[in-house]
């Protein structure tokens, strides 16, 4: 019994830890008042980048870095789209969407002889409590370390927010652009540097995937979570804790498809695959509250302008 | 500097320098990867246009993603932003096909009846992003991404169902002869057919080597219904002014819930309409489980954005996405280079369009300095 | 040109500033005496926002030069104002909403514990100080979102204070406040001055002015007029300098005759959207040929009793009664085929579809009916037809604007542009809310004299206004709103503006 619920929580664990990531990125991006949604897409170039990285090199944490570095690339022209050509968010975030996948596949196809998929890496994320092959409980809860890094992150950008002047200046950001101006606040700077600590954020989440849970990059390794990490971020109503929270949330419901489809259940593997999604949409119809996101979401701020 | 913003305050001048400067930046990307931009272009040339057969097959290809384009450009139009157009897409050939599986009726009435199917499933897989909306304030862009994960899956859960599977294949049955759609369909597999077809040259060539099917006039017909429907009529009004200022429409008395759902009800039936030409028109005319998205809704987004939501725009767009997909495969052939390269040519392009909105303003704010002391 | 001396608090010089084509400001001269209060006077876009702007750092000068206290100095943003001792109130709030009061305060100028987090205990004790400094009490840890506008002014005073200021800018200050609360203002900013500080006020409210300050600056579209003494002229002089020509300061009018009674509401509740009581039982009744006017500060429920008679919200009770047919918690839909048009608060929001062109906006309540439409399809000739009848007759400028977007437009001529639209549905109930927000002399004059005119016609008016004197000129019968209930009414010429602002702010009336 004890067995099966430390499966089922490390299961969970493991499985949440690529949309926290994606969930945090897009959260400190929204934060500040500019929509992002193409976390999916600066995932899907941070789990290429860092397995590809990480099977030529043989280290796993210079992968993880180095898909960081790539989705904040990436970041860099949505942030350059949204904040200096003030453009629409949404098409931009599309736009990253299918760049990021693109240049991935592309990239791939590139150094492993026309596959669009990695060769398997060597060198995985290291687990936390080593390399110890026991069964049971301890073997059972033995997950990769970037769950902690995941959990560290939510509970850092807790503090960032609530408890410095950088959240402080975040917020105003992202509620009144024009009221942050007036007091010296660099607003479009602060933006731009959040947008790309969302890519960084996203591309991590990306590597979490194929340098811990699975051991390669194939075109469907990232399958929807940055979308999915939005919706959590959607109703953790906007906070760290939150979309920690709602994160577990959908990875519970994954490693639910994961250990009942595994073997002979009743329910029909692609029933059980339907389950986070619709979970999604449930969760949505139930608990959002509206009119908690930063008020000046989405739209560009211009210099002078009373709003 | 003036002259081109002006100049690129015009829709249609925006998108072709989007596409130009997409285009450029893909030659770019090829150069450093060791493969000759120019060689590149050709190959890509060559491969739309040097044969009727390749045209036809780019015109073939872009129907699908003109109609998810439009299904896509009408929900833009009323403020709405389908992404669950790959949902509706496949809900769409899943029903098609099961109605062109089990019924069994003369072709004039098979075909009605199947894209009417394919049209009503669309629209209620679409009405549900319209409702979780308007009922619950739920965005469509998730709504709509999470829908597409839940058809796919269903979809695949429903071919392999026993009542609809064929043997041990992992898919469908094909849709009858009488329900397709294809031009001449029947008749060119016939041994005279295909002989008389051998002897005419450019047409006879098209109809036996490729699909060439009704869908493309269709789709250009429903183009111009929807153009129509927003610029002259009541409705298009209605639908433009809840997009543009839901505020000052309900002032006038004008209900935005239904509104709403209406649009996403005509925007799922025209990705249903799209998914029921395809199945007809194209073999294998079945539904197998998929791995992954096929991506005619996600190519749709882009068909839409380059399209600047227009729905003649669509047309152009579609054709557009439909060569560089269909041409990006002699890439390969010819140069080399991966054919994963169009695919970032496509986001190049969207990310041009959405930049280029933005120029004309920057444009007037620096060039506005430079100007000097006028008065 | 004034030479140069500590004695002026700040002087600007030549300033010229364009946007685009458009010259905002050529030349402005502006020399604030060290210890004075100095009013900036000029109609809405006569460029006196943009000049304390250029002041504060927001925008750079094209030319010119602004001396502090005899030095010259150079202003390229906020921070540089605000370190040289320069602290602005701005006309919309700059305020957080979902923020403290005190976090605003602090905004920028965070105090930081050696940990580096926020030492939120070390500000508080900071910001009391000064408050109390300065005899400005207010409570530090409410919501901006929770307190009243006037107490959101002080938020902003206190945030200019905090960070030093010497020179405070106030623009348009009065505009959200009861006769009371400006009352207190005056004596804030008298106090302010005594302790060394200098006032600087941009408004164009003349009474202000003449209580207020001691010179003042006029400016009209962008140029420098003149500075006078204000203790040396007039009210009359003041507006003549400010629109470059005489100007009535009164509505004409003849006297109204009412006929039966059109609209009438009975215990009226309504809930805002908090789900708090705004409106409380509120009566009223309009009749023919009367223009009423509701007197009330912002935020007494003028909005929701509004947002429930146009049919957007639904009343917990009561009833609104159009013709003798009850109209309330019914569709928007319902309450225009009843015989009402409204011309919205908000013309952004509710008034107009921006991104449409002239044409559709003028047709924009009218599209579904003949001749506009006909079986679903619009008939583009006569909405042209209409549209060019409106431009017309309401002097809507440019005179060829039909085809260019509503957003292009001017607020006046938007403005023009809704009210012609709405009368021309030939409504028996017109209600305006806040017709005149934004306008300038001109407009407001036009608008009055179509309101009037529609009175005489035989229509009846609602008119709700946050402008004190438009209700006391413009309306017949004045009904005052306080807490969500009309607490009196009287007629017009019975009573004078210290009752009312009285009765506006809660008191009893004086039998």
């Amino acid at each position: 019994m004890l067995n099966s619920v430390t499966l089922l929580i490390a299961i969970t664990l493991m499985y949440s830890t690529p949309m926290v990531f994606a969930g945090l990125g897009n959260l400190i991006s929204e934060k500040t008042g500019v929509i992002n949604i193409g976390v999916e897409g600066m995932m899907t170039i941070g789990a290429f980048a860092g397995a590809a990285v990480c099977y030529f090199s043989g280290n796993a944490w210079l992968g993880f870095l180095c898909a960081g570095l790539a989705g904040g690339m990436l970041a860099v022209l949505h942030a350059a789209a949204s904040i200096v050509f003030q453009c629409d968010q949404t098409v931009s975030g599309i736009a990253v969407n299918l760049i990021g996948p693109g240049a991935a596949l592309f990239i791939c196809s590139l150094l492993f002889e026309g596959a669009t998929s990695t060769q398997p890496v060597s060198d995985k994320i290291p687990k936390i409590f080593g390399d110890i092959s026991a069964e049971g409980i301890l073997g059972n809860l033995n997950m990769d370390v970037t769950v902690v890094i995941a959990f560290l992150m939510a509970a850092g950008m807790w503090l960032l927010f609530y408890k410095t002047k950088w959240g402080l200046h975040l917020q105003a950001v992202g509620e009144h652009p024009a009221a942050a101006d007036t007091l010296g606040i660099k607003v479009n700077r602060l933006r731009f540097g959040c947008v790309i600590a969302s890519g960084v954020l996203a591309g991590f989440g990306g590597a979490s995937v194929t340098l811990g849970i699975v051991s390669q990059f194939t075109p469907i390794t990232i399958a929807g979570q940055g979308f999915i990490s939005i919706a959590a971020v959607i109703f953790g109503k906007w906070t760290p804790h939150g979309a920690y929270g709602a994160c577990l949330l959908f990875g519970f419901a994954q490693a639910l498809t994961v250990l009942l489809g595994g073997g002979e259940s009743v329910i029909p593997s692609q029933i059980l695959a339907m389950l986070p999604y619709i979970l999604t949409i449930v969760m949505l119809v139930l608990f959002v509250g509206r009119g908690v996101a930063p008020k000046a979401s989405g739209k560009p701020y211009e210099k002078g302008s009373r709003t | 500097m003036n002259k081109i913003a002006d100049a690129l305050k015009k829709p249609v001048i925006r998108i072709l320098a989007a596409i130009l400067l997409g285009l450029m930046a893909a030659g770019v990307i090829l150069a450093i990867a060791g493969y000759p931009p120019a060689a590149s272009i050709a190959a890509l040339g060559k491969g739309i246009f040097s044969k009727p057969k390749y045209i036809s097959n780019v015109i073939i290809k872009s129907t699908p993603l003109i109609f998810t384009g439009l299904a896509v450009a009408f929900a833009f139009k009323t403020g709405l932003f389908n992404i669950g157009a790959e949902g509706q897409f496949i809900i769409g050939c899943l029903a098609s096909t099961l109605v062109g599986v089990t019924v069994k009726l003369p072709a004039v009435l098979q075909i009605p009846l199947i894209l009417i199917t394919g049209m009503a499933a669309g629209a209620a897989y679409g009405g549900i992003i319209g409702l979780l909306k308007a009922k619950f304030g739920i965005h469509e862009v998730i709504s709509g991404i999470m829908l597409n994960w839940i058809a796919l899956y269903l979809s695949n859960y429903v071919c392999m169902l026993p009542a609809f599977r064929k043997g041990d294949t992992n898919g469908t049955d094909q849709v009858s002869e009488a329900g397709r759609t294809l031009i001449l369909g029947a008749w060119k597999k016939t041994g005279e057919g295909a002989a008389v077809l051998k002897k005419i040259p450019v047409f006879g060539e098209i109809l036996l080597k490729t699909d060439a099917n009704i869908g493309f006039v269709i789709a250009v017909l429903t183009a111009v219904v929807l153009a129509i429907l927003l610029k002259n009529t009541i409705k298009g009004f209605e639908l433009q002014a809840v997009g543009y200022n839901k505020y000052a429409a309900e002032a006038v008395g004008i209900n935005i819930r239904k509104n709403i759902l209406e649009v996403m009800l005509i925007a799922g039936a025209v990705a249903g309409l799209g998914a029921a030409l395809y199945i007809t028109g194209n073999s294998p005319h079945k539904v197998t489980v998929l791995s992954a998205f096929e991506g005619m809704g996600t190519n749709g987004l882009g068909v839409a954005l380059i399209a600047g939501s227009s729905p003649i725009g669509c047309i152009f767009s579609g054709l557009l996405f439909g060569g560089l997909l269909y041409g990006g495969q002699a890439l390969q052939y010819e140069v080399g280079a991966p054919t994963e390269i169009i695919n970032i040519t496509i986001g190049t392009i969207v990310f041009f369009v959405a930049i280029i909105q933005g120029v004309p303003k920057l444009l007037e704010k620096y060039g506005g300095r430079r100007k000097g002391h006028a008065e | 040109m004034k030479t140069i001396s500590k004695e002026y608090a700040v002087q600007m010089h030549g300033i010229t500033k364009k946007f685009g084509t458009f010259c905002a400001l050529k030349n402005v001269e502006l020399n604030v005496r060290a210890g004075t209060i100095h009013s900036l006077l000029g109609e809405n876009g006569a460029g006196k926002s943009t000049l304390m702007n250029v002041l504060y750092g927001l925008y750079q000068a094209d030319e010119g030069e602004i001396y502090l206290n005899g030095e010259k100095v150079k202003i390229k943003s906020p921070s540089d104002a605000i370190d040289l001792g320069i602290g602005m109130v701005h006309q919309h709030f700059m305020l957080v909403e979902r923020f403290t009061v005190l976090q605003n305060i602090i905004l920028g100028e965070e105090k930081l514990s050696r940990t580096g987090i926020l030492d939120m205990k070390k500000a508080k004790r900071e910001v009391e100080e000064i408050a109390e400094r300065y005899g400005l009490s207010i409570d530090l840890d409410a919501k901006i979102c929770d307190i009243t506008v006037g107490m959101q002014q002080r938020v902003e005073i206190i945030k200019a204070l905090y960070r030093g200021a010497n020179l405070l800018i106030l623009d348009e200050p009065t505009a959200v406040l009861t006769p009371q609360e400006i009352q207190e203002l005056i004596k804030i900013m008298k106090n302010l001055v005594e302790s060394g500080k200098s006032i600087i006020i941009i408004t164009h409210k003349l009474k202000e002015i003449k209580a207020a300050s001691d010179i003042c600056t006029v400016i009209c579209r962008g140029r420098y007029i003149d500075t006078v003494k204000v203790k040396d002229v007039n009210e009359n002089q003041l507006a003549a300098l400010m629109v470059g020509h005489d100007v009535k300061l009164v509505v004409e009018k003849e006297k109204a005759e009412p006929g039966e009674a059109v609209l009438e509401v009975e215990d009226l509740v309504v809930d805002n959207e908090r789900g708090i009581e705004a409106v409380k039982g509120l009566n009223l009744q309009v009749r023919r040929g009367e223009i009423v006017g509701i007197a009330g500060i912002d935020g007494n429920g003028q909005k929701e009793f509004i947002e429930a008679l146009s049919g957007f919200i639904k009343a917990r009770s009561g009833v609104i009664r159009m013709n003798g047919r009850e109209i309330q918690n019914t569709v928007p839909e319902t309450v225009l085929e009843s015989g009402i048009s409204i011309i919205p608060e908000d013309r952004h929001k509710r008034g107009l579809v921006l991104e449409f062109s002239v044409i559709e906006n003028a047709v924009l309540n009218k599209y579904r009916k003949e001749p506009f439409s006909n079986r679903g399809f619009l008939k583009k000739a006569e909405m042209e037809k209409f549209a060019a009848g409106l431009i017309e007759e309401c002097d809507v400028r440019p005179a060829d604007c039909a085809m260019t977007q509503a957003g292009n437009l001017s607020g006046g001529n938007q403005q023009k542009l809704i009210i012609g639209r709405e009368v021309s549905n030939d409504p028996d109930l017109l209600v305006a809310v806040q017709p005149t927000r934004g306008l300038d002399v001109g407009a407001i004059e036009s608008v009055h004299k179509t309101l009037i005119r529609e009175r005489d016609k035989g229509k009846a008016i609602l008119l709700v206004s946050f402008e004190l004197d438009e209700i006391m000129n413009v309306s017949d019968t004045i009904a005052v709103i306080y807490d969500g209930k009309i607490q009196a009414v009287y007629e017009q010429g019975t009573v004078d503006e210290n009752e009312l602002g009285l009765i506006m702010a809660g008191g009893k009336q004086h039998e």
